[in-house]
């Protein structure tokens, strides 16, 4: 794909999600900016434009999930239906199940008996359901197996809500270097040697390093480790090799990167990291989404009404006697003066952010008044993501 | 809504004789924002606060405008009556060194342990020993005593991991405890533990008044009162005005254009406005619809909520500092 290199400085989503080059989407941006709204409603226009589609979602908010009928966390894509124009057996959507994912990489990858050691270990437990990065590499671990299925026209993928916009991007290599680095298999020794004696074999007895392991991490947690680690032998490489066949799933043809940002500082700040870090690793960046952009009301000739005049007007009003008449149109200019605030304000954000990355397409999506939790707001949040700008 | 609309009176929502204040809130409620304006309100009056970062983001040197912080205490502020806020950003990789060094004089080993992949996996991978490391330090600047034996700092605000993870945040070194079940890491657990839970700490929620960060909010709130913790306030940012009376809007939701016409019309705006506008005011009353209908359901929470107004960008020290009036109840 080349949209990259494009230097349009507006998004054409339609454009996007209907290439039948486009087979990947991730998006990606800081929490609260509405990256799982803006995933489903791309799946789900897609999927009206005729693509078979999966969208997968981290952590979506109760009420959509529900709208999309995902009531369990049970790995499985489910069919989305129930709308007009979303034509039957198009639309597939799943939450991610972090632990069952791991769960199935270990059983795919070990006998019946070893899986069962594993899923026993306590440390495997920490590990599988409370590790940071479990949750970033899982997501990218389920993008790959869904990738492997040929059925998918368009895979639609949601970031976890990380610490980092960019966990998503080093936590599976970090997790897997860890699985399969020497620090691990060190660890793995003692189950081999039979007995404590495994950190002797390797490093003299009174050496700081010995010391130091023995002394934070105590006996009991290093046992569990090194039981998890020898059970988990047959699958050495595999993590790797697993992380790096995802990192190039990303980087690879095919592949769209859309960041999500609403107008605000923190937000736009994490859109850019990640839009510098995205050009540093040579993925493909579709461009950036900004939600929540407001907008006053303009007059039908499209003359605006500037917050300053509506301010004067609105206490000139005030000042007179108090009709029905002047009560409400007063509150409907304190109204335009709010929004028309908050609209300089958007527009002053997204103009530095492009000016700061002349290259990035950008898309501004409209505040809506309300919360979308259904597959109607989804469709119409959609509308606006595709609306000619 | 309104500040009227809360049900919760904000008065000892806060406690200022707290020593720690945890900041916790969904992603991009504000919670640095609410963290930074209440060190500002608890360094009024000539006291000294440190206000603390986790999660490496360096969103204290910029909001306050100053140079990255290192790991060190500097300065960031004054504050009224000769009081100061001193920042402090908090590396996990710094405390594991640190905390190496001071227990178990292993400076030597951590070198050969980062070669490893040991400071890695500790402080990247593990949340369990990233978090026991962090929450470690911030006891341990509680702690730091003036040679009177006087508390250093009057308090320490900790802007905390999101509500996603506030409890495992908190509690990773209890976790830590039952796995490392004996050893000096044990040991070293327990008085973090007892400062965490016990009454010198105080945890306050910030969410906006939005689905997810109010149902995040009322589930933190019960999983944080089920683990033991002490909750302060919820604090409400960027609460919108209200502006729309709820006879502006008919039954059918829309505001009625002739009424709104004749009136711009005394105020000598032009009539093509009406529409419009009368849609605008129609779309505002229904967010402030959502927004009381959030605000009732916080209601779950049982806790004191202290309302802030939307501050517009740039936020800098001046708006800290009016923020920080309304945390401690003086607006």
């Amino acid at each position: 794909m080349t949209r990259s290199r494009r230097r349009s400085p507006t998004l054409d989503v339609d454009i996007l999600i209907n290439d039948p080059a486009t087979r990947i989407i991730v998006t990606c941006g800081s929490g609260g900016v509405g990256k799982t709204t803006t995933a489903a409603a791309l799946a789900l226009r897609a999927a009206g434009a005729g693509r078979r589609t999966v969208v997968l979602t981290i952590d979506p908010a109760r009420r959509l999930a529900q709208s999309m009928g995902l009531t369990e966390l049970d790995n499985t894509p489910r069919e989305v239906s129930g709308i007009d124009g979303l034509p039957e057996g198009h639309l597939f959507a799943m939450m991610l199940d972090m632990k069952r994912t791991f769960d199935e990489v270990v059983a795919a990858h070990s006998t019946p008996e070893r899986a069962e050691a594993v899923f026993a270990n306590p440390f495997y437990q920490a590990l599988s359901t409370s590790f940071a990065g479990t949750q970033e590499y899982m997501a990218m671990e389920k993008l790959s197996q869904l990738a492997e299925q040929s059925e998918w026209d368009l895979i639609v993928v949601d970031t976890p809500p990380s610490r980092s916009a960019l966990d998503f991007l080093d936590a599976p290599q970090r997790l897997g270097r860890f699985l399969d680095g020497r620090l691990i298999k060190l660890l793995a020794a003692p189950a081999k040697a039979g007995g404590k004696a495994y950190l002797r074999v390797v490093t003299p007895p009174h050496s700081p390093l010995t010391k130091a392991i023995t002394k934070i991490l105590g006996n009991d947690l290093l046992r569990d480790v090194s039981a998890f680690v020898s059970s988990l032998e047959a699958m050495f490489g595999g993590f790797r090799e697993r992380a790096e066949h995802t990192y190039e799933l990303l980087k690879a043809p095919g592949t769209a990167f859309l960041v999500v940002a609403s107008p605000e500082p923190d937000a736009l700040r994490e859109a850019s990291y990640f839009v510098e870090r995205l050009a540093g690793e040579n993925m493909p960046l579709a461009g950036l989404v900004i939600n929540r952009v407001h907008s006053a009301a303009t007059a039908s000739n499209g003359d605006a009404l500037p917050a300053r005049r509506a301010e004067a007007a609105a206490d000139a009003l005030a000042g007179k006697p108090v009709t029905e008449q002047s009560e409400l149109a007063e509150a409907a200019l304190r109204v335009q003066v709010e929004i028309e605030l908050s609209a300089q304000n958007d527009l002053r954000m997204a103009k530095r952010f492009a000016a700061a990355h002349p290259d990035v397409a950008i898309r501004l999506v409209p505040a809506l008044p309300t919360d979308v939790h259904d597959l109607v707001g989804l469709q119409a949040v959609g509308d606006l993501l595709a609306l000619p700008q | 809504m309104t500040a009227q609309a809360v049900a919760h009176p904000a008065a000892a929502a806060i406690d200022p004789s707290a020593r720690l204040h945890v900041i916790t809130g969904k992603g991009g409620t504000g919670k640095t924002t609410v963290a930074s304006a209440l060190a500002i309100a608890l360094a009024e009056g000539g006291r000294r606060v440190l206000l603390v970062e986790v999660e490496g983001r360096q969103a204290l040197a910029q909001l306050f405008d100053v140079p990255a912080l290192a790991y060190s205490e500097q300065h960031l502020c004054t504050a009224a009556g000769g009081g100061e806020v001193v920042g402090l950003a908090v590396d996990p990789e710094e405390a594991l060194l640190e905390y190496l060094d001071m227990f178990y004089n292993l400076k030597r080993a951590a070198k050969l342990m980062k070669r490893m992949g040991a400071i890695d996996f500790v402080t990247t991978l593990a949340p369990g020993l990233r978090d026991v490391l962090l929450t470690g330090k911030v006891k341990e600047r509680v702690s730091e005593q003036e040679r009177d034996g006087s508390p250093y700092y009057d308090a320490v605000v900790l802007d905390a991991p999101p509500t996603g993870r506030i409890r495992q945040f908190l509690d990773a070194t209890r976790e830590v405890a039952n796995l490392a079940k004996v050893g000096p890491l044990n040991k070293q657990s327990r008085g973090v533990i007892d400062l965490l839970h016990g009454p010198k700490t105080q945890v306050h929620l910030v969410t906006l008044l939005e689905e997810m960060p109010v149902q995040e909010t009322v589930d933190a709130a019960q999983e944080l009162r089920e683990a033991g913790f002490r909750l302060g306030a919820v604090v409400v940012n960027r609460v919108r005005p209200t502006l729309v009376r709820p006879d502006h809007i008919g039954a059918d939701g829309a505001a009625d254009p002739t009424l709104l016409g004749q009136g711009l019309d005394m105020a000598g705006i032009d009539a093509s406005f009406a529409l419009p506008l009368a849609r605008q005011l129609a779309e505002y009353a229904e967010r402030q619809r959502v927004q009381a209908e959030n605000a009732a359901r916080l209601d779950e929470a049982e806790l004191p909520c202290i309302v802030l107004p939307d501050a517009i960008p740039p936020v800098e020290i001046g708006e800290l500092t009016e923020l920080a009036g309304y945390l401690l109840g003086e607006r």
